[in-house]
């Protein structure tokens, strides 16, 4: 009876305090909200040292602090939300740290296809974003599934980013760019022979390259499936991207506050939606003073 | 939604001549993203330094002048200065609303802050500068704007270059230089081909550049080669694409650290990829008002930082 009451007394104090914290989202997003928000999960064995823990541990406990920052995501409307899961540049720690990463990714991956997981209570759809082909194939398959098993959502948009650096993706957009631009070139010499005409001349294959175009590599870029983030978050108080986002950053709002990335939580994302909507009003203060 | 970088700062000694591609013969080897290590490539000798003060002589990378020993303000250590300062330099036009000034003074105001950071950076062994003067975006501004800037870095080209000279600076000049006026065209060109051999300073200034239309570019040259076959599509890689970027036309293409004025934080579209490890600085204080303590604490703050580029 009494374990009963205090069950009820619990999911009681949960559901005002999820009710209060839906009240102060709605103050917020009376201002403009972000649509995108990237984040840098940066801070995590800094974390475990602190606390005297292992490793592994650190990145766990920043696995749910990534959970909780989902939610609120969500909850405020914010449609596209992208982290930086793992680095090609990661692959260069001691082994036992990769694969308890792995590990732990793989882990969280296949409880994201559950039912009950936060992406379905959501409609998020998850996409994987990255040179997949570097993963081991259980953590490669794990995703596919995911993403397989969130096609369907429709509200909002998970980009993690795994096995990904900017760099790479550019590189990965310029083959493809190249790649179609030498199909065209192709396909209108075989039209023309077809035709009887004459094949393209060694100018006119230059003008057809020539206009590779912006809107070419960026159709390419793995991050095609979103829109440019608004405001890109690393915590521990490191100033720099890391290879992450830089094409799509360009002109983004970047906030780096000092919390360890598994000590963020609700206040640290109240306080960075503030600080985009101060720039965001700022900004628009430049534009008319210029 | 966002604006870009405001107007730019005619300066005096930053325009190069744009060199022509075709032209442009020399590129050097181009490092691959800096590991974790001394940012300051200084020769042996200069290494062994410490014992031997009084004859100690500290070259700029790649250089043949001497660092000014006392120069280095306290607090800042040598062996852990930048290689390759980038600089946005914003601020210019707020700097004269806020004062009533005429259009046109904080730009000048502007060129005072140029000089001063062209010259604390070769006195403190900063091998490379690059500074953001103005950006493919801001052709959208008013026809007036745009060319009273492309008259004033005429102006300023061809009255600094002798001091340039002088003062050991090499200018090179990045951008989409097919829309500048041929005749500043023809200063950059000129400005170039005169301080090609100094190696003090590499000043670089980005003028009409994006980091965007810089992939772009580089796209475009790939796919060339690729169509004519002198690479494979399965050849491309980073490597390749560093390779032909605009900032081949120095051996560290990578700023260590890029500084940003003016109290924006963002980084306007510039040097996106050459940005990947760069450790970023933003100052409130609008560049006309850029000096010796700002540089400093950017400096001091960039000497504090753990830079790990994903590994350990």
């Amino acid at each position: 009876m009494e374990k009963t009451s205090g069950n009820t007394a619990t999911r009681l104090f949960w559901s005002i305090v999820s009710f209060l914290r839906r009240c102060l989202f709605l103050v917020i997003s009376i201002r403009p909200i972000p649509r995108h928000i990237a984040f840098i999960m940066d801070g995590n064995r800094r974390f475990a040292k602190k606390r005297k823990m292992m490793d592994g541990d650190g990145h766990r406990i920043g696995f749910l602090a990534l959970m909780s920052m989902l939610k609120y995501c969500y909850e405020l409307g914010v449609t596209y939300v992208t982290v930086y899961a793992f680095s090609i540049d990661n692959f260069k720690r001691n082994p036992e740290e990769v694969q308890s990463l792995m590990d732990l990714m793989q882990e969280k991956i296949e409880g994201l296809i559950k039912e009950e997981s936060i992406v379905n209570r959501y409609g998020v759809r998850v996409h994987f974003i990255g040179n997949l082909k570097l993963l081991s194939e259980p953590v490669r398959s794990a995703a596919e599934r995911a993403m397989a098993a969130t096609a369907n959502n429709s509200r909002g948009v998970l980009s993690i980013c795994i096995a990904y650096t900017s760099t790479d993706e550019i590189v990965h957009a310029v083959q493809e760019s190249c790649e179609e631009k030498l199909d065209e070139i192709s396909a209108m010499n075989a039209s023309g022979a077809g035709y009887g005409l004459i094949k393209l001349g060694g100018n006119e294959e230059d003008e057809r390259v020539k206009i590779v175009k912006l809107t070419d590599i960026e159709k390419h870029m793995y991050m095609a499936v979103a829109p440019d983030p608004d405001v890109l978050i690393r915590t521990s108080g490191e100033t720099r991207l890391s290879n992450f986002l830089l094409w799509q950053s360009a002109f983004c709002y970047l906030y780096s506050p000092s919390v360890l990335w598994p000590e963020i939580g609700f206040r640290h994302f109240v306080w960075a939606v503030l600080k985009f909507q101060s720039n965001y009003f700022y900004l628009e203060r430049k534009r008319k003073q210029s | 939604m966002f604006l870009s970088l405001s107007s730019p700062i005619p300066i005096e000694n930053a325009l190069i001549p744009f060199k022509p591609r075709s032209s442009r013969s020399q590129t050097l080897r181009i490092r691959a993203h800096p590991l974790p290590s001394n940012p300051l490539s200084l020769p042996s000798s200069a290494a062994a330094a410490p014992a031997f003060k009084e004859e100690t002589r500290q070259f700029a990378p790649g250089g043949d002048f001497p660092l000014d020993e006392e120069s280095l303000p306290a607090g800042l250590r040598r062996d852990l200065m930048p290689r390759h300062v980038a600089v946005i330099m914003d601020g210019n036009v707020r700097w004269e609303k806020r004062r009533g000034l005429p259009a046109g003074s904080g730009h000048q105001a502007g060129v005072r802050s140029v000089r001063e950071l062209i010259e604390m950076s070769s006195k403190w062994g900063i091998g490379v500068l690059t500074v953001f003067a103005f950006s493919y975006d801001n052709w959208n501004r008013s026809k007036m704007e745009v060319g009273f800037l492309m008259t004033l870095f005429e102006k300023m080209i061809t009255a600094e270059i002798d001091n340039l000279a002088r003062d050991g600076v090499r200018i090179s000049i990045i951008g989409d230089s097919s829309k500048l006026p041929n005749s500043l065209q023809k200063v950059i060109s000129d400005a170039e081909e005169t301080t090609k051999d100094n190696s003090r300073l590499h000043l670089i200034v980005a003028v009409s550049y994006s980091g965007k239309y810089d992939v772009v570019q580089a796209c475009k040259s790939i796919c060339h080669k690729v169509k004519d076959g002198l690479v494979q599509v399965d050849d491309i890689n980073e490597s390749l694409v560093e390779q032909e970027l605009e900032t081949n036309c120095t051996e560290f293409p990578y700023p260590d650290l890029l500084i940003r004025t003016g109290g924006d934080i963002r980084v306007s579209n510039f040097l996106l990829w050459q940005l990947a490890y760069t450790e970023l600085f933003f100052v409130s204080a609008l560049w006309p008002d850029f000096g010796k303590a700002e540089f400093e604490e950017a400096l001091t703050s960039f000497q504090r930082r753990q830079r790990r580029y994903g590994g350990r």
